[in-house]
This record gives C-alpha cells, structure tokens and sequence, in this order.
C-alpha cells in the first residue's frame, strides 16, 4: 500500500464528487477538501498544500474549461505541484496544455470514463502525485492515427509497446500489459527509438516525454 | 405557330374557361354584399360587410395566382407581408395599408364586371360560332322545324345541304383563323392578372429580406438547441453514467468470486456506453470548439478522420456562429472523404486573410463527387449562406476533390 496523499478534488456534480471521494478513500488516501468550481480550487490549493489535485475540466461559472484554466494556474505558479485533469472528453489541445506546464512531470489528462476501473484510476493518481506522466490511451491514440508516416516503419507490436510508453507505463507494467518479458520490452524500445530517431534514454519518464513530443510535433 | 397553337391551345382554352367560372359567381357575390353593405352602412353592420369587400381581393388574389399555372408558367409568389404580431386585428390593419390589397382589389373589379365577360365574349367567338357552323349539315338532318330549315348559332337560315356544307367550310376556315387570337387574347390576360398580382419590385425586396433574416433566427436556434441538447447529456446521462461505472469498479474490488464475472460484465456494458454516449455528444456539439476555436477543433476533426490528415492551420478566434459553421462544414467534407472518395489522404489549409475566413479541404480520391447529390453539403452551404459565405465543392473525376468554403467575418 503506497502511502496516503493529501488530495484536494474538484467536480462539480454532486454525484461525481461523493463517488471519487469514495474510490479515493476506499484506495486509502484522504480528500482534504473537496469542491465544485475553479475559484473555490485555488482557495483550497493555498489552504491546504495538498499532495495532488484532481479536477474536472469542466466546471461552473461558464463551463467550458474553468478546471482545466485553474490547474495550468496552478501549475504555473507551483510546477511541482502534482495535478491529474479528468475531462468527459478526449481533447488532444487539453493535454497539450497540461503537458506544457512545468516539464511535463507530475501531470495527468484521463477521461472521465476510466474512473470506473478504479484500480487503473488508483494506480494513475500514484504514478502522478509521484511525479510521473500519464496520458489516457485515447489521446495516444488519436496522436498515433495522426502521425502516419515514420510510424509506418513500426511493426504492429511496436506500436502497442510505443502506445503504452506514451501513456506512461513502466517497462514493467507494459511487460506485464503485453504479457512478455520486461527485456523483449526493452529490445522494443530500443527498436522503436532507433526507427523514430529519438535518443535513447534509460529513465522510463523521460522516454515518456520524448516519446510524447514526438507524437505532438 | 401552328405548333404553339397546338401547344397552347388547350391551356388557353383551360385558362379562360375557369376564368368564367371564378368571374361569374364573384359578380353575385360582390354585388350581394356590396348592396347590402351600402344599405346597411348606416346601422354599422355595413361597414365590416364593406371591409370585406375591399378584402375580397385576397382569396382572389390567391387564386387567380394558382389559376396562372393552367397558363404552365410559375405562379407570382405571394405578394404580401407577414404580420408582425399575431392576431386579425394586426392582419386586417397590415393588409389594409399594403398596396398589394389594393391592386388586387382592382383586379378582382376588372374581373367581375370586365374580364370575365369578355373571356365568355372570346370563348363564344372563337370556338363556339365556328362550332356551330362546322355542325351545320347535322343540325339540318336533325333539324325538326316545319320550313325544313336551321338557323345556324342564331345568325344565319340555312336550307340545303349544299348551303350547310358551304356553312361548315366557312367555319373549319374561320375557327383555323381564330384559334392564334385565342391563343394570343388568353396570353395578354395571363399577363394582365401577373401584372397586377405579382409582388412588384419592392415587395419581392421585402420578402426576401424576411426569408433571410428568418433563416438567420433558424439557424441560430437550431445552434442554441445543439448546445442545450449536448449540456443536458453531460451534466445528465454522463455523470449518472459514470457514477453508476464508478459504482460498479467498488463494488468489483469486494465481490465474492461467484458474482465477480457478473459485475465484470455489467461493468463492461455500462463503460460501452459510456463510450457511445461521449462519441454522440462530441458529434453534437464538440466542446473544443467553444474552448479553444475552430484550428484546434479542425485538429480534433482530423485527429477523428478515418483517412489520415494533414493540417495546415492558421486561424484567430471568431463568432461562434462562423466556428460552428466551419467546423461543421469541414466534419461533412472529412466525413465524406471516408465514405466515397477512396482517399488515402487528405489537407486541410486554414487561412485568415482580408477580413474573410477560407478553410479547404482537399483529398487525393477518384472525385466525382456531385455536392447536388445530397450529400449534408446543402444544408452546410445554407448555414454558410446566412453568414453571407460560400461553399464551392470542385470535384472533376479521377480528382482531386476540393471544398472551399469562405465567410466574411471580423476575428474575436
């Protein structure tokens, strides 16, 4: 059991809310303050310095993208301050954002669908208040569907290992995905950087964020 | 000639024929009320009764406009304005201060007591008469008068049959001589009635005007209801949705075995349709749009494209009515490309430059695509049309297919 973080949550529904409250403790952390707009986030961040946050994107007064225009606020004026985005859609422009705040470290973009498999959703809030990167599968995807012609060069199982790398698995947790060892995970990398002229680098997070700049260019 | 009178004979004929029978039954109805309402005029119950009269010209109007179709010419459109406020107080006020209430009221007068009889006038000259004479060895056989004569359409004694074959001659001679009359009165008397029916100059300036500003409203309440369908799904159906996932993942972690692959597969169906429900709000109205504007939603667009595209994108931030209508036009073409062309690529170039915003769309497909074979494109190129742009579709075949679409329009 990794240890309890601070979180402060926003969301806007009520039934929303009280469910994350749910998974969030049921994973053993604490929900130090839970709110339901961008102004009242802020407030909470500066109160309670807390380990994460979560927000919705979108939130009151306008609803369009309060939640997420808070978190980049907060990013920028405290970039080691981890912050994992839930929105109802896959937009790429969001995580873009996101992505561009601090170096990209101790950020998260999910769509709100996977809060339903909640361990999946426990272990991304790990991986982002420990400083990792997580992006939902789906953005990779489309990011993948957009770049079509070095990727050409990959085999499909290449590109199911380069798709695991973009949303920030570890070699472990991609050996254990794929089903095969964590060395042939190794060889695959080493391949698919090679192909995509990419420099090699051991750390998994930094090859994450290669991996992500190259599918953004 | 002879072909047009064989043409038009038969639709002039039609014309003038029901011209009588309109005219004729007006003249009684007219002079009915036009004599009561001026005997009555003093104890008030006349004055609604004259109103009508003068009214009298709008079911005529509309009528006499429908009836210029036996003529298999367009009917004039109609002529007059919408009221502004419901109510027929509101309409008999407008339709009494228009002018076209008025020709049309000289119309129907020309009609009942001018027009008509001289339809029945024309009718009876040009193919009664000749009839008549061209029957006359007929009458003359079945004729049952003592003196063994026949008084041929009242004009003329006959006697023998050589005097009724002469007679018959003369009318297959005079009825060939007057049906291109026929044909020409019955064309004169169209276009006296489209004369005075049809909305003049300013009139049609002003209908047009209405139609515009009204497609305007449509299309910005048909944006507002978009918005408010794809508002009551998120804060509805989706957050219930993922609640009820949320709900279902809890209760996966403390099941008991036996009711684990049960509420592994609930699980799986509720995030299926969590899935298709997101997919359908993001095509009713995808929230990038408002958030970030039309290059990143245009980048979204192609992100979702099934054939791969290449984006060259460079655009400020506009009305939400021109993003929308762009973003919508760009989502038809793309969508398209996927289903007809055979593309294996395709572009799309955004530019803003003098005022005008031109996005285009190109593939490398078989073209041929025909933007008049209802494809969504019409309707896309209407909801342009209210912005004052334009659609064009080039799509020679072998390709390459491109969509250009350009508004006028100030950046945000």
């Amino acid at each position: 059991m990794p240890a309890a973080l601070k979180i402060v949550l926003a969301e806007d529904s009520v039934l929303l809310r009280e469910g994350l409250i749910g998974v969030l403790t049921r994973f053993g952390h604490e929900v130090v303050a839970a709110v339901g707009d961008a102004e009242s986030l802020i407030a909470a961040v500066r109160s309670y310095a807390p380990d994460l946050v979560v927000t919705d994107v979108r939130m009151p007064p306008g609803l369009t993208d309060e939640g997420l225009r808070a978190a980049l606020e907060l990013r920028a004026a405290n970039p080691a301050l981890p912050v994992l985005v839930l929105s109802q859609y896959v937009q790429r422009a969001y995580a873009a954002d996101l992505l561009d705040t601090g170096d990209g470290t101790g950020v998260g973009y999910l769509l709100k669908d996977r809060i339903g498999q909640v361990e999946q959703f426990a272990e991304a809030v790990e991986r982002v208040a420990a400083g990792g990167t997580v992006v939902d599968p789906e953005v990779v995807r489309q990011l993948l569907r957009r770049r079509r012609d070095p990727l050409a060069a990959l085999t499909p199982r290449e590109r199911e290992v380069l798709a695991l790398v973009a949303e920030g698995k570890s070699n472990g947790a991609v050996a254990r995905e794929l089903v095969v060892t964590e060395a042939a995970v190794g060889k695959h990398i080493g391949n698919i950087l090679g192909k995509l002229d990419l420099p090699p680098a051991e750390d998994t997070h930094r090859r994450v964020l290669a991996v992500l700049a190259y599918l953004r260019a | 000639m002879i072909r047009t009178v064989v043409r038009e004979l038969p639709r002039a004929v039609a014309y003038l024929l029901s011209g009588v029978l309109v005219g004729a039954p007006l003249l009684v109805v007219l002079l009915v009320v036009g004599i009561l309402g001026l005997a009555l005029a003093p104890v008030l119950v006349g004055l609604p009764l004259l109103a009508l009269a003068v009214l009298s010209g709008l079911p005529v109007g509309a009528l006499e406009r429908r009836r210029l179709t036996l003529t298999r010419t367009p009917p004039p459109p109609d002529p007059h304005a919408t009221p502004a406020e419901p109510g027929l107080a509101a309409w008999a006020r407008l339709r009494l201060t228009e002018r076209a209430t008025w020709r049309e009221l000289a119309y129907t007068v020309l009609l009942t007591f001018a027009l008509w009889p001289l339809d029945v006038t024309v009718l009876f000259v040009a193919l009664v008469v000749p009839g008549a004479m061209i029957g006359a060895p007929v009458q003359l056989a079945t004729t049952s008068s003592a003196s063994g004569d026949a008084r041929i359409a009242k004009l003329w004694l006959i006697d023998s049959y050589g005097q009724a074959l002469l007679c018959t001659v003369a009318g297959i001679v005079l009825l060939l001589a007057l049906l291109w009359p026929l044909v020409r009165y019955a064309r004169a008397r169209a276009a006296l009635a489209r004369l005075l029916l049809a909305p003049s100059e300013a009139e049609a300036e002003r209908r047009l005007d209405e139609v515009t500003r009204s497609r305007a409203r449509l299309v910005a309440a048909f944006e507002a209801e978009r918005r408010r369908i794809e508002r009551d799904l998120h804060d509805g159906a989706q957050q219930r949705l993922v609640s009820l996932s949320m709900a279902l993942g809890l209760a996966r972690l403390d099941a008991p075995p036996a009711l684990a692959d049960r509420l592994a597969a609930a699980h799986r169906e509720a995030d299926q349709v969590l899935g298709e429900l997101r997919e359908l709000i993001h095509g009713i109205h995808p929230q990038v749009l408002a958030d970030y504007g039309l290059a990143d939603a245009l980048a979204d667009a192609a992100d979702r494209s099934v054939v791969p595209v290449e984006l060259d994108v460079d655009l400020p931030r506009f009305a939400e009515s021109v993003e929308a209508a762009a973003y919508f036009a760009v989502r038809e073409a793309l969508a398209n490309i996927g289903r007809h062309s055979g593309a294996q690529r395709a572009w799309i170039a955004g530019r803003y430059t003098g005022g005008r915003l031109r996005v285009e769309v190109r593939d490398d497909g078989t073209g041929g695509a025909d933007p008049a074979r209802g494809t969504g494109l019409t309707g896309l190129a209407d909801r342009l049309a209210v912005l004052d742009g334009t659609l064009s579709v080039h799509s020679p075949a072998g390709g390459p297919t491109v969509l250009s679409l350009e508004i006028p329009c100030p950046q945000r």
